[in-house]
């Protein structure tokens, strides 16, 4: 194995259940077809949540979808920056909100 | 950095049609063996492909254009010179006259940019008031020169549909696949066809976009994409219009030549037949379309007309129509015909499935 990650493997995903688990796939694919419909939220505006998202997992397969996935849905470069930016911002916030934790902490255990 | 020329005047191999075909059949190039669009239809029993109704009647009416876009099937522009003359209009006009057809849609290039467009135009509408006429408008042309102002009066007189493409609300995307600055020219134009009722409820004159992918990539949903444009093109410019078409990118010409260039040509060949829909496939748009060529040459669409396929039929040239024969005709059909059945499908309407 040359890459943990391939390009070429991302068009496999959909055949997971030929593996086996063939039923848990299949229910998998259906549950991921139905929540990316429009809905209260449009498939435009689950398409750049799912780019966020994909960054803050790290996922290359997923970054590589959800980039022409929102540009296919007419999304703009601002658009999908700022996306990006949500999950940075989320990412940075959570490291920080633990900074709470190392206060009250360090209040319990200092004069 | 869009071409200043045409690749026909660059003298590039991918002007000339038949070595697109050769590109479009070389499995070396995309990395795989793909299905022929052949066995596609032959499993549908579709094969050959046949037209169910002679309905549209499409006219090229010249290859000049005032903008090289870079993903254009026509390989259109400045300098291109070939142009249908007075005598070959005359024709088309002699046949729409003794034929109904339901929509006559004229193209280019564009199709202003040949001196007899309007006096074309008002003989169609002499001999027949009710055909909906189309003019695929590039929207620029209304600004390139003085004379091009008074378009969408006389749109508006005709009666005419305009259709006209715009690959993304933003400038930066729409310059990019159109050429520098042709985002604001496109709005300007666009405010100049709403000032005289184009795309205004109530008005009766239709005005419809195409999208196109900016890109090496395949159109989202219509639906979803024309309430996008609705909604910015709104509140950014005040523009409005009636509907989105999405049209995938054929790869042909200069669209073909930027995969290849940009290195996306097998990874588009396969995504297109991966999204091969039987349902579009049976509802192609050159089953009930005639697409003529600026000499005259008659074609099943005008993807093969750029690439010098003519009809299969004795009668191949407008001076020679024979309306029983090309009704019965079998559709000239190779690998770029994947573009119109992938996904929703794609026509000059937009999906067809």
């Amino acid at each position: 194995m040359s890459s943990y990650y391939n390009s070429e493997d991302l068009p496999k995903f959909g055949k997971i259940g030929e593996f086996g688990a063939k039923d848990l796939a299949k229910d998998f694919f259906k549950y991921y077809g139905e929540t990316f419909k429009d809905g209260a939220l449009t498939e435009r505006e689950k398409s750049l949540i799912a780019l966020a998202v994909a960054h803050s997992m790290q996922c290359p397969y997923c970054i590589d979808a959800y980039t022409t996935d929102t540009i296919q849905k007419g999304c703009t470069e601002d658009e999908m920056m700022e996306a990006v930016h949500v999950a940075a911002a989320l990412a940075a916030g959570v490291k920080l909100v633990h900074s709470v934790q190392m206060i009250n902490k360090a209040k319990e255990v200092t004069m | 950095m869009n071409p200043v020329k045409s690749l026909k005047a660059q003298k590039s191999e991918l002007g000339e049609s038949a070595f697109q075909l050769k590109v479009l059949n070389d499995e070396e190039r995309i990395g795989k063996k793909l299905p022929l669009f052949r066995d596609k239809l032959l499993d549908q029993s579709l094969f050959p492909l046949k037209p169910t109704q002679l309905e549209i009647f499409q006219i090229n009416v010249g290859k000049m254009c005032n903008q090289v876009c870079k993903h254009c099937h026509v390989d259109a522009g400045p300098d291109r010179k070939e142009i249908m003359t007075k005598e070959t209009m005359q024709h088309c006009v002699d046949i729409i006259g003794k034929y109904k057809f339901t929509t006559l849609d004229l193209t280019g290039g564009a199709p202003e940019m040949n001196h007899n467009f309007r006096w074309f135009i008002e003989e169609i509408r002499k001999v027949d008031d009710n055909i909906n006429i189309i003019v695929r408008c590039n929207l620029t042309i209304i600004l390139a020169n003085p004379k091009y102002h008074d378009l969408p009066s006389f749109f508006k007189k005709n009666r005419i549909e305009v259709v006209s493409s715009l690959p993304a609300t933003s400038a930066s995307r729409t310059d990019s696949q159109r050429g520098d600055g042709v985002f604001e020219d496109s709005i300007k134009a666009l405010l100049m066809l709403n000032e005289v009722g184009y795309g205004i409820e109530g008005s009766g004159l239709k005005l419809n976009l195409v999208y196109n992918p900016a890109g090496a990539f395949l159109p989202a949903g219509q639906a979803g994409l024309e309430k996008e444009f609705k909604r910015v093109l709104s509140s950014k410019f005040g523009i409005v219009f009636n509907s989105l078409y999405a049209i995938t990118n054929i790869p042909i010409s200069r669209y073909l030549d930027y995969l290849l260039v940009s290195g996306n040509y097998g990874a588009y060949m396969e995504k297109l037949v991966e999204a091969y829909n039987p349902v579009a496939a049976t509802n192609v748009m050159c089953r009930n379309t005639l697409s003529i060529g600026w000499d005259g040459y008659l074609y099943d669409c005008d993807f093969n007309q750029m690439l010098d396929l003519k009809v299969a039929a004795k009668s191949q040239h407008i001076s020679e129509f024979d309306y029983e024969e090309l009704s019965n005709r079998s559709i000239i059909i190779n690998q770029h015909c994947y573009g119109c059945t992938a996904g929703a499908g794609s026509s000059c309407g937009g999906e067809v499935a």
